[in-house]
């Protein structure tokens, strides 16, 4: 063994340990979700078979079907209307108080005002369940229980914190000289927020929308006490019920799942650049 | 005059037509079911649809949640006062909350003598809380015991089991000859399943829940019943699987040939023996659950549940017309595939037996000797404590005994009435 | 412009809060219409309760369970793809699968990956003889707890990942070379130079995680209902049960505001270290 075959050989070594650690990480990230899919394509037989079949001899995506189009998946239908509806009133809501809100934090800095900022970060750390009953109580008494409406308002909640968080992040980025050309021009405040702010920001702003979707697509808690019909209730929700519904058939429960999934994946993956700035946009700056 | 008279006739007539027209206005009523195979959604919507053809006038709008919400939905309704249901369905376990809360309303003064003895007796207890009816019960059921004939005959025997120990002797004797490894499924998640199966063998073994309002199922009956449960799973008789099932998991156990032996409701029944949906289809027969031969031959728990109308609703009447139809004999008879009716003259019917005849033999026994879950104001409260309890004496936490005795000092602690 | 925000935080948060903690100091039944001041004894009986010291319990070992091994793997696969390698993006980009799956559809899937008589994890770990037999995971206590933090962990530890992967992208190259001219070893760089440069966002991933953790319910509630023997009930869970199930709203407003408490002690301890810390940097 000469000198110089030693360090390739450990580069080797350390390429080779590198692609088994790769297939490993790739293997753990995508073998449940995988398995997910492959039982909501196998017929009942073959997933309860011992020993289990990984490939299923015969697939089918008649449970797509029946989801999409079938009887059983009325309900299914129903909440993946409500669920896409919550999530974007929620969200339009939000997006327009955050805007604002955090253009004020981000303009004009006071103490009083980044107590306020804490405020609203600490109604992140609230338990649903600590506001859960009054707040059923108030939806009932103004007619807003087991309305798409209803649960949008309380996801506002939630949302609007997030998104001004994120987005004070970005409109602190942008240099306040810009928009004293604008105001110069006369704009207002308002004016330059629209006009100079929100379009230099735009990575911001579907950053936030990104995860205002995302979110108020996983909610559970609210959405399983304040609906109770097929007017309100949400995809989470209707997931929980498939378990004990059809706990007999396990492939109706995954392709309910992947339906349910596909939606925030999809945007996850189809803006993924901006889901990670949005996720270090609070955290690089400590 | 006579134009006097005329203009009067005419507003009479105006008066008429407009009440008509008021009595023509859709009343709409909110009903709410559980998703669940007794009576399935399909069933219920199309029993509801012919209602509607019926009774001109009247709209109901059905709402079905999970078993495990439907308690919760209820309160958190009447909690937030008017504008929830009209109709509900509620578990057997539940009328004295609901009757102290003012939940339900009493409907005793709308039953008469002789509707009352044409139901099934036991089935009345579903509804009832200190002499008055909050409802009329409407799933009657409870829980058998099912077996699969084949593998009962592979392993020689001839019978199915009529005592507890019986069931253990032959379990023992099929999984020694290999047939099936755990040869008994039962629903002993951490759910209200688990204290429907523990009642049925407290009833069994002669025990009872409370005397005098004192606890009493830490001894006796009780206290062996929990024994039983615990040895039957240390002997490897019982499925591990059994702690976290839910009574959809023991018919999808049975159902697939993995049990010889299931504790479940009535529906499990057709469905077992549904080609669509078992593998064991035409293996399955079922027999009361058994006694313990010297307390009891057969023993049951009620398991039944009822409709009733809301205290907060507007249609009270309609509410209760819609009731009467759901229950009525007709109805029940026309779907009682999956759930048996409440009327006594419908097990000697040769069309409800048809193609069920076993089922009806063992609802005859069974029906009879259904035996109640406590009747307590804060049952949710005792029976949290009691699914835990008995699960921490299942998982070798506590023994059987003193798990027991947990339960019922904290009965005596919180004073639960 | 700061008023929207206020008014839909104020008013959809403020209020319930502040009446749920006025609530906790009476015995108040959910359907009753009297109500009977108790001072604190709400908050003095929830601390001689069994269930809710078990809660406290159940809940802290899932929080530090899964917040403990979110840390560590998310550092370690950050620390993994930090490095240059043929298929980086591709993995980067799958980090984003477990984050985007909503919680209720992830508890689903391994409930039913963890299904005793036929889900998938017995049926691998027989197939590979590692375990004889196929076993109850979430029928038995202890196991229970453990594999839900499993299933947390998975879809969870990506965010750890991916929030430390974008830090470790701020440390300028020249930094390491300096070092290592310096003749600082692997191991010295990782504690002078990375782990300093990657400490707020693990604080922010450490806040955002536990927070979360402390506050868990929809996993609990698809996955075990508390169960088996309630080894698995956290204290959200029975706040849950406390109000909707038994009616005690007074008692499970007292729940509520312990379990509050016990998330600002959490923070206020990472604050005092993420301080004492700058201090002394």
């Amino acid at each position: 063994m000469t000198r110089a075959a030693a360090p390739r050989r450990r580069r080797l070594l350390a390429a080779v340990l590198t692609y088994v650690g790769a297939v490993l990480l790739a293997a753990f990230l995508l073998a449940p979700f995988v398995w997910l899919f492959i039982s909501s394509l196998a017929p009942l037989a073959d997933l309860i078979q011992r020993p289990l079949q990984w490939i299923p001899p015969h697939a089918s995506f008649d449970r797509y079907r029946t989801i999409f189009f079938g009887a059983d998946g009325r309900d299914f239908r129903f909440a993946l209307r409500n669920s896409a509806e919550v999530a974007g009133l929620a969200t339009s809501i939000s997006l327009v108080a955050g805007m604002l809100g955090a253009y004020a934090l981000s303009r004009f800095p006071s103490r009083g005002r980044s107590g306020l900022l804490y405020l609203m970060l600490a109604t992140y750390m609230t338990p649903p369940v600590a506001i859960l009953l009054p707040l059923y109580l108030i939806l009932s008494r103004v007619g807003l229980l087991n309305s798409v409406l209803g649960l949008a308002l309380v996801y506002t909640s939630f949302l609007t914190p997030f998104l001004t968080w994120i987005l004070k992040g970005f409109f602190d980025a942008i240099p306040e000289e810009l928009e004293e050309a604008a105001r110069i021009d006369g704009a207002s405040r308002v004016g330059s927020l629209v006009r100079v702010v929100l379009p230099l920001s735009l990575p911001g702003v579907i950053t936030a929308v990104l995860f205002g979707v995302i979110l108020a697509w996983d909610e559970f808690l609210y959405a399983l006490i304040f609906t109770s019909s097929t007017a309100a209730k949400t995809l989470p929700v209707a997931i929980s019920e498939f378990t004990s519904r059809f706990a007999v058939d396990y492939g109706l429960m995954a392709a309910g799942g992947i339906v349910a999934a596909l939606p925030p994946l999809i945007l996850a993956f189809a803006l993924q650049r901006y889901l990670i700035a949005g996720l270090t946009a609070g955290s690089v700056k400590g | 005059m006579p134009r006097i008279r005329t203009i009067l006739t005419l507003l009479a007539i105006g008066l008429v037509g407009l009440t008509g027209l008021a009595l023509a206005q859709d009343v709409t009523l909110r009903a709410l079911f559980m998703q669940q195979a007794a009576y399935s959604d399909d069933d219920v919507r199309n029993m509801t649809a012919d209602f509607e053809q019926q009774h001109p006038g009247v709209k109901v709008d059905i709402e079905f949640v999970s078993y495990e919400a439907l308690h919760n939905k209820i309160i958190t309704a009447a909690a937030a006062g008017g504008g929830g249901y009209d109709v509900v369905l509620f578990d057997v376990i539940w009328p004295a909350e609901f009757a102290q809360n003012d939940i339900l309303v009493d409907i005793t003064g709308r039953l008469s003598q002789s509707m009352i003895d044409q139901v099934v007796p036991g089935a009345w207890t579903t509804v009832m809380f200190d002499g008055h009816y909050y409802g009329i019960p409407w799933i009657l059921d409870t829980k058998y015991l099912f077996y699969n004939k084949d593998m009962l005959q592979k392993a020689g025997i001839s019978a199915p089991p009529t005592t507890w120990q019986e069931l253990l002797d032959q379990a023992k004797t099929i999984k020694d000859a290999g047939i099936v490894q755990y040869p008994i499924v039962w629903s002993w998640g951490q759910a209200e399943a688990i204290v429907c199966d523990y009642t049925t063998l407290l009833s069994a073994f002669g025990g009872s829940f409370f005397d005098a309002g004192q606890p009493t199922f830490n001894q006796g009956g009780g206290l062996e019943a929990l024994q039983y449960m615990k040895q039957s799973l240390d002997q490897g008789l019982t499925n591990p699987a059994s702690t976290e099932s839910l009574e959809e998991d023991v018919r999808r156990i049975f159902s697939s040939g993995q049990a010889a032996f299931a504790l479940n409701w009535t529906y499990m029944y057709n469905l077992a023996n549904d080609p669509a949906e078992s593998q064991v289809a035409g293996q399955v027969d079922v027999v009361p659950a058994p006694g313990d031969g010297t307390h009891s031959q057969v023993s049951a728990v009620n398991g039944s549940m009822g409709l009733g109308i809301t205290s907060g609703s507007t249609h009270p009447d309609e509410a209760y017309q819609y009731i009467t139809y759901l229950t009525s004999q007709p109805v029940q008879e026309k779907y009682a595939k999956l759930s048996l009716p409440i009327w006594k003259a419908s097990y000697d019917s040769a069309a409800v037996a048809q193609g069920q005849e076993s089922l009806i033999a063992a609802a005859k026994q069974s029906l009879g000797a259904m035996y109640p879950r406590p009747l307590l104001i804060q049952y949710p409260q005792f029976s949290t404590w009691l699914q835990t309890d008995i699960h921490r004496a299942l998982l070798g936490q506590l023994t059987p005994k003193d798990a027991l005795d947990d339960t019922a000092n904290n009965v005596i602690r919180d004073k639960l009435d | 412009m700061l008023l929207p925000a206020l008014t839909v935080v104020a008013g959809v948060v403020g209020y319930p809060f502040l009446r749920t903690l006025y609530l906790g100091f009476f015995k108040a039944p959910l359907l009753g219409k009297t109500r009977t001041f108790v001072g604190l004894g709400n908050y003095l009986q929830a601390f001689e309760r069994p269930e809710f010291r078990a809660a406290v319990g159940h809940t802290l070992a899932f929080t530090v369970g899964s917040i403990g091994l979110e840390l560590i793997l998310g550092v370690a696969v950050a620390l993994f793809l930090d490095r240059a390698f043929v298929g980086r993006r591709i993995l980067r980009a799958l980090l984003i699968l477990p984050l985007a799956l909503p919680t209720v559809v992830n508890a689903v899937m391994w409930r039913w990956i963890y299904n005793p008589e036929y889900g998938a994890l017995n049926a691998l770990l027989t197939q590979t003889h590692l375990l004889p037999d196929y076993r109850s995971w979430l029928g038995a206590p202890g196991i229970a707890m453990a594999m839900i933090v499993v299933a947390d962990v998975w879809k969870n530890f990506t965010l750890v990942a991916l929030l430390v992967l974008a830090a470790l992208q701020t440390i300028p190259v020249e930094l390491h070379d300096a070092a290592r001219v310096d003749g600082a070893g692997g191991v010295q760089r990782l504690r002078y130079i990375t782990l300093p440069g990657i400490r707020p966002a693990l604080l922010v991933a450490l806040v955002l995680r536990t927070v979360e953790a402390l506050k868990v319910f929809d996993i609990i509630y698809v996955m075990t209902r508390g169960g088996p023997a309630s080894s698995t009930k956290t204290l959200s869970f029975l706040v849950y049960e406390e109000a909707f199930s038994f009616l005690q709203l007074g008692s499970a407003a007292a729940y509520a505001f312990l379990t509050v408490a016990l998330i600002l002690v959490f923070v206020a301890v990472y604050i005092r270290l993420l301080q004492s810390r700058g201090v002394a940097g």
